[in-house]
């Protein structure tokens, strides 16, 4: 294809997904529309973290963390924290507060790239480990900001948009508190995936790469690593910061259990599922963290084993079992991750193409 | 007054220095395959934790008393790292290093689920292999188990010690380290020496795993903290560097203990349980900022 054709192809595809995405509540049911809405959430983070990940090469295992700071955000905006002892008394509309929490996780990011400036590879990926596990005890610990180990509760705030029971009205509409989930996070998904687009295909996106791609060439081309690798923490921090405020409305509450090390692990398999430096996997890597747990917490490991093997079945470790097998089996079977294999199916549609007009 | 706060005073010093010695297995067990292959094990813990609980069901369910139980043990996790290492780690060895860390994550998962799923969640009881007495000397009160884990922290280290650096077989893995290129051109077999790498690694982690179930009860979890100390330990001391490791663990555990010996005085009192595993990570952090090769480590130098 040439980058003509490839660039309406992306339009056109970007136009199917927002048609899609726009009518797909019609055919499943609530409780389903409210997982789906868990997929868009996870997609506005994997798109901040394929950005330093993917594109600049900084490996993360402590999204989580930025989006429990964005969480904790909303939480405080709405809640307030005075109950607590804290100084801030909330009171503000839920949908308002998202955008702080992305500023707020923004700032800590940028704050965070800078000393990791100095680490690169392996050490990141343990520094940012590092913060993940330690995000929930600190919670624990600051209880007068974040209300401890109880969290802070949510539902049935007036802040909270139909109080997560009620119907909300929208544009003449009526959604169902989980529609309106459905339809708040995915707004927010498709405007950060366009955002994500604009950011990647021009200059920046290209300093990214070339960060990622040989530091020493970077700088002898005139690329600050400094200013790009901050800079690329920072808005994968602020997209970790939105995502995590949507999810505190998901739960309708924040608590050190919302956030725990897992869901930080989970950001980063996604994000190789989906495959590194591509933006079209990453709908597949958000599927595959919300629905795989799902399905394999129903999976009998008794009845996909030959018969005799194991004796009780339905016996709690199973899913995990089942989750860290088929982790592995992806690696095996998916070395790049979906966007590889659509760029796979792409190359050898344009080596037909291109045999056929000789 | 002055000399009970002083045995007190030591005594926490060893106790820290005990549990510094487990930190130190588990991060030798991470330079030894980070040394080796370059990846960072997230399985690590939770392979230690599988071979503890083999342990206890060989004492438990089997009948076997304790020592046979506790060598065949370390038997099975060589033979199980190696196979992991095989069968697992190989085919995505080359290629991304994300891969490989999901693939690690991904056992982590697998075997953590294993062990709820064979086991059940209820902590249980391992005992120590050292007895349950204390050990007195010039009014510091030791537990047996703390003095046997120091000790065999330490023979671990010395025994590592001397197959490095005295055996044909340590000197192909130390040049299957430096440069794999090369010592497949002298004849060394590197894949097998990388296997090797990570049935050694098991093994230590097996000991770490047996020490903390004994120190404290069995249970799915109890090396999810300790990996991140171990972490801590490998960074501090430099994740190269197997003295480093030992050192690092040590000194961790030294500064972790007298954080918590030092909160019963005011200027500490800030310092509580919630925050040894914050403590631990802000060591990570500034060693990595301050000194990114760590006390041991030879600073990376990129030729371009």
């Amino acid at each position: 294809m040439t980058p003509r054709e490839k660039r309406i192809a992306g339009f056109v595809a970007f136009g199917a997904l927002v048609v899609a995405v726009a009518v797909f509540p019609a055919f499943v049911s609530d409780f389903k529309a409210r997982e789906w809405a868990y997929v868009g959430i996870y997609l506005i983070a994997l798109l901040g973290l394929n950005m330093l990940t993917g594109y600049t090469g900084q490996i993360s295992l402590g999204h989580g963390a930025f989006m429990a700071i964005g969480g904790y955000t909303t939480a405080i905006l709405m809640a307030g924290n005075e109950q607590f002892g804290g100084p801030i008394s909330g009171g503000m509309k839920d949908i308002y507060t998202l955008p702080l929490a992305g500023l707020v996780a923004g700032a800590v990011g940028l704050a965070f790239g800078l000393p990791a400036l100095r680490l690169s590879g392996l050490y990141l990926a343990l520094a940012t480990f590092a913060v993940a596990v330690a995000m929930p005890s600190t919670a624990r610990r600051f209880a007068e900001w974040t209300g401890g180990g109880q969290g802070i509760q949510l539902s049935g705030l007036p802040e909270l948009t139909g109080g997560s029971v009620e119907d909300v009205d929208i544009l003449g509409l009526s959604l169902s508190p989980n529609r309106w989930l459905y339809y708040l996070s995915w707004s927010i998904a498709l405007v950060a995936y366009a955002v994500a687009w604009l950011v990647l295909r021009g200059r920046t996106g290209r300093a990214f790469r070339a960060v990622r791609d040989s530091e020493t060439a970077a700088i002898s081309s005139g690329v600050s690593l400094a200013r790009y690798k901050t800079l690329a923490f920072g808005i994968s921090a602020a997209f970790a910061g939105v995502a995590g405020g949507l999810f505190a409305l998901g739960t309708a509450s924040v608590s050190p259990d919302v956030f725990p090390i897992t869901l930080s692990i989970f950001l980063l398999v996604g994000v190789v599922v989906g495959g590194l430096g591509g933006l079209s996997g990453l709908v597949f890597g958000a599927i595959v963290i919300t629905f795989l747990p799902l399905w394999a917490q129903g999976q009998d490991l008794g009845s996909l084993l030959p018969q005799g093997i194991v004796e009780e079945t339905q016996k709690p470790g199973g899913s995990s079992i089942v989750f860290g097998v088929v982790l592995i089996l992806l690696m095996f079977v998916l070395p790049n991750g979906v966007s590889g294999l659509f760029r796979r199916a792409g190359q050898a549609i344009a080596k037909r193409r291109y045999a056929r007009s000789e | 007054m002055v000399a009970a706060s002083f045995a007190e005073f030591a005594q926490q010093v060893l106790s820290g220095l005990a549990s510094g010695g487990i930190y130190a297995s588990l991060a030798l067990a991470l330079v030894i395959i980070h040394r080796s292959t370059g990846v960072i094990n997230f399985a690590q813990g939770e392979m230690a934790t599988l071979s503890a609980y083999i342990a206890w069901t060989l004492t438990f369910n089997h009948g076997w008393s304790y020592w046979p139980a506790v060598a065949l043990t370390l038997v099975i996790s060589f033979g199980g790292g190696v196979a992991i290492h095989r069968v697992i780690i190989r085919p995505v060895e080359r290629g991304s290093v994300l891969r490989v860390v999901v693939v690690t994550i991904g056992l982590l998962v697998a075997i953590n689920g294993f062990v709820l799923w064979r086991w059940g969640g209820e902590p249980q009881l391992l005992e120590s292999p050292f007895g349950t007495g204390t050990v007195q000397f010039q009014g510091v009160i030791l537990t047996r188990h703390e003095v046997g884990t120091i000790l065999v922290a330490l023979g671990t280290v010395g025994l590592l010690w001397l197959l490095f650096r005295f055996t044909k077989l340590g000197l192909a893995m130390r040049a299957t380290a430096v440069n794999p290129d090369e010592a497949r051109l002298v004849g060394v077999r590197v894949t097998w020496m990388l296997a090797l790498g990570w049935g050694l690694a098991a093994t230590l982690g097996a000991i770490a795993g047996l020490l903390t179930a004994s120190s404290l009860l069995l249970d799915p979890n109890m090396m999810v903290a300790v990996l991140i100390y171990a972490f801590a330990a490998a960074v501090l001391g430099g994740i190269d560097s197997p003295v480093g490791a030992v050192v690092g663990g040590l000194l961790l555990g030294l500064i972790l203990s007298m954080l918590s010996y030092l909160s019963q005085y005011q200027a500490f009192s800030w310092f509580n349980e919630e925050l040894k595993l914050p403590a631990a990570l802000l060591i990570i952090l500034i060693v990595l900022l301050v000194k990114p090769s760590g006390l041991f480590g030879k600073p990376e130098v990129k030729r371009v």
